[in-house]
């Protein structure tokens, strides 16, 4: 169904979600804003890989697989991450990192 | 529908609402946008012809992951609560940082002739997936499929020990 698509623009595609996710990272004060941000940079990882399986190695699966599992250990992370985060905010009341500057338990 | 038009619908949809992602100040409105991204990345997956992959994104990462997010920020913080951004000097040198990098790997890309191939693709169905995922000679993932299990095992309990309350070591304290 790719047609005449080259393989360039889903390359494009990817590095500007990837750059967007990564000034998402840099710029915003909240960490579950930050989560989402490296949720967009994992998922441009995800299209890079599907994009070389199919346009350079159709004839095996090997970027599919690498697909499903950053995908799981996506889910793995968030989930931790959601954790550790309401986790803070019952200690801080807060999930600014301006204001959880103290590694202190 | 003509492919190349579907493309640019989903590329533009997925640019434009990353865009938004990281740069919408209300955080709830901020979860709906990357929802919006990874359900046009599924699209891309579907013209890819990896509906497996393509039925997982919007399963997990469009179903799953975007609850959880919803349901974080709605237990952290109010909904009409505006989030705060970097000061204006950082955000001109991480505006700068992004564009540069971005340039870099846009003109990289497009310089790099990539190699035509034209093998026979490999059917990707679920029967040739579930085969692939639990055998073990040369085109098997029975290694990789097992230690996800066991990371996904460690992160459950590592979240249910790290988000519950610390009822149980202060009754151990009080004793």
């Amino acid at each position: 169904m790719t047609g005449t698509i080259p393989l360039q623009y889903f390359l494009i595609i990817s590095t500007l979600m990837f750059f967007t996710g990564i000034y998402g990272f840099l710029t915003r004060r909240n960490l579950i804003t930050m989560l989402m941000s490296i949720e967009l940079i994992l998922n441009s990882v995800n299209i890079n890989f599907v994009a070389f399986n199919r346009f350079l190695y159709p004839d095996n699966l090997h970027g599919h697989f690498f697909s499903l599992i950053v995908i799981a250990v996506a889910a793995a992370e968030a989930a931790v991450a959601i954790a550790i985060i309401i986790n803070i905010y019952r200690n801080f009341r807060s999930i600014d990192v301006d204001k959880v500057d103290e590694m202190k338990f | 529908m003509n492919s190349e038009l579907l493309f640019f619908m989903l590329s533009g949809m997925i640019v434009i609402f990353s865009i938004l992602t990281v740069t919408s100040r209300r955080i709830l409105r901020a979860a709906v946008y990357l929802l919006f991204v990874l359900v046009s990345t599924a699209g891309l997956y579907f013209m890819l012809n990896y509906n497996f992959l393509a039925a997982v994104q919007l399963t997990v990462y469009a179903g799953g992951i975007i609850v959880l997010i919803i349901f974080s920020i709605l237990l952290t913080s109010h909904i009409s609560e505006r989030a705060e951004m970097a000061g204006r000097f950082q955000g001109l040198m991480s505006t700068l940082a992004t564009v540069a990098g971005a340039a870099l790997t846009l003109i990289t890309i497009l310089k790099y002739s990539f190699p035509e191939k034209t093998a026979t693709a490999m059917p990707s169905d679920v029967k040739n997936i579930g085969r692939a995922l639990v055998s073990y000679n040369e085109n098997g993932y029975a290694l990789p499929f097992e230690v996800v299990s066991v990371l996904l095992l460690a992160a459950m309990i590592g979240a249910i020990i790290v988000a519950r309350k610390e009822n149980m070591a202060a009754k151990g304290n009080k004793k």
